[in-house]
């Protein structure tokens, strides 16, 4: 039972989504993601995450390099992107008011 | 109902206000919250909710949204009790109709089932994993949908099966949501299949064939999910046709 409880366990972009909304005003959770390491393209919504930390970090599913950090702190919000090539907002995938 | 899109403005938190509450197990608690100005949702998505104690110190968690979308800003989440959470507890032992809850959300565009879908739907729940998928089974008759959607629900033991009433009574409606359970502790007497994890041979005899291309849907803690979603490309899915969202006791999520 406490197997889990020696390792993180990564969530994923889905369990990040509301904090990154503070930057994003589109979904990011179907946005479409290029990992800068190895080349693939994934749903952000696929990204392992891990937010046992103090801030959220995000890696590639493929091939589990950093993709994203985002930290807050009381004044400021840190963010680097760099382990992207381009993020990709769906905007045919708007929230929309839902029926 | 506000017709507004969400696009392009910043998500905001909204005061909800708790209007019902009703135990699904021992351990689990369905909240219902009015909330003002609620732009409405789509089945999957989640909102995160934010407790603040009186000195200030607040804690986020997210929930998926078990009801279907609907026009009256109503909001269902239903909530387990972690044992050393720092919100469900609250959620499920302490909260009281006519609470104010602070919400964020609908949140996400990905892990959702909308309506125009007309393929076979897919659905793997592990434990409360669930939630977000009876929104799509709610959604789906709401809407009087025709897409055939089967449920494998993965569950302890038969006690800890969330929604198991309307569960039944929505399969047995022109039997359109096919149900299976699979239980991996405890099985009810005579129940065909030991108790056991989920399977290749459990998930090649309930889900659809992969020939008809559905759409899947698998939402549990993460070592179930990536069991599950690994499983359904061996009997040949696509992986682009399986969405997974994955929870844990990590952020106390669902």
């Amino acid at each position: 039972m406490n197997s889990h409880t020696c390792h993180y366990e990564y969530l994923d972009g889905n369990a990040a989504a509301g904090e990154l909304s503070n930057i994003f005003t589109m979904d990011v959770t179907a946005a479409k993601g290029q990992c800068a390491h190895c080349g693939a393209t994934k749903r952000f919504a696929e990204a392992h995450v891990y937010m046992q930390a103090p801030g959220i970090v995000a890696r590639c599913a493929v091939c589990e390099h950093v993709i994203l950090r985002f930290v807050t702190t009381r004044q400021r919000v840190f963010l680097d992107l760099r382990g992207m090539t381009c993020l990709i907002l769906d905007t045919s995938q708007l929230i929309d008011s839902g029926q | 109902m506000a017709g507004a899109a969400l696009f392009g403005r910043r998500m905001m938190w909204r005061v909800g206000t708790v209007v019902a509450l009703q135990d699904e197990t021992a351990t689990a608690r369905t909240i219902t919250l009015k909330v003002p100005d609620w732009p409405g949702h789509i089945a999957g998505q989640h909102v995160d909710v934010r407790l603040t104690a009186s000195d200030g110190y607040s804690a986020v968690r997210s929930y998926s949204i078990a009801s279907a979308p609907n026009s009256e800003g109503r909001v269902e989440l239903t909530v387990e009790r972690l044992p050393n959470g720092e919100v469900s507890p609250y959620l499920t032992q302490e909260v009281a109709i006519g609470d104010p809850l602070e919400v964020r959300g609908p949140i996400g565009g990905w892990f959702v089932w909308r309506s125009e879908q007309t393929e076979p739907v897919q659905l793997i729940a592990g434990g409360s994993g669930i939630v977000p998928l009876m929104a799509m089974i709610r959604s789906r008759a709401a809407v009087g949908s025709a897409a055939t959607f089967r449920l494998l629900y993965s569950v302890r033991e038969p006690g800890a099966v969330w929604y198991r009433d309307e569960l039944q009574a929505l399969s047995d409606q022109n039997r359109s949501v096919a149900l299976t359970y699979a239980y991996t502790r405890v099985a009810p007497k005579g129940w065909p299949r030991a108790p056991s994890r989920i399977d290749a041979a459990l998930i090649a005899q309930t889900t659809w064939p992969s020939n008809l291309c559905p759409t899947c849907y698998v939402c549990g803690p993460t070592s179930f999910v990536e069991r599950a979603a690994g499983l359904l490309t061996t009997i040949g899915n696509s992986p682009d046709k399986i969405r997974t969202e994955r929870f844990g006791p990590t952020g106390d999520r669902k």
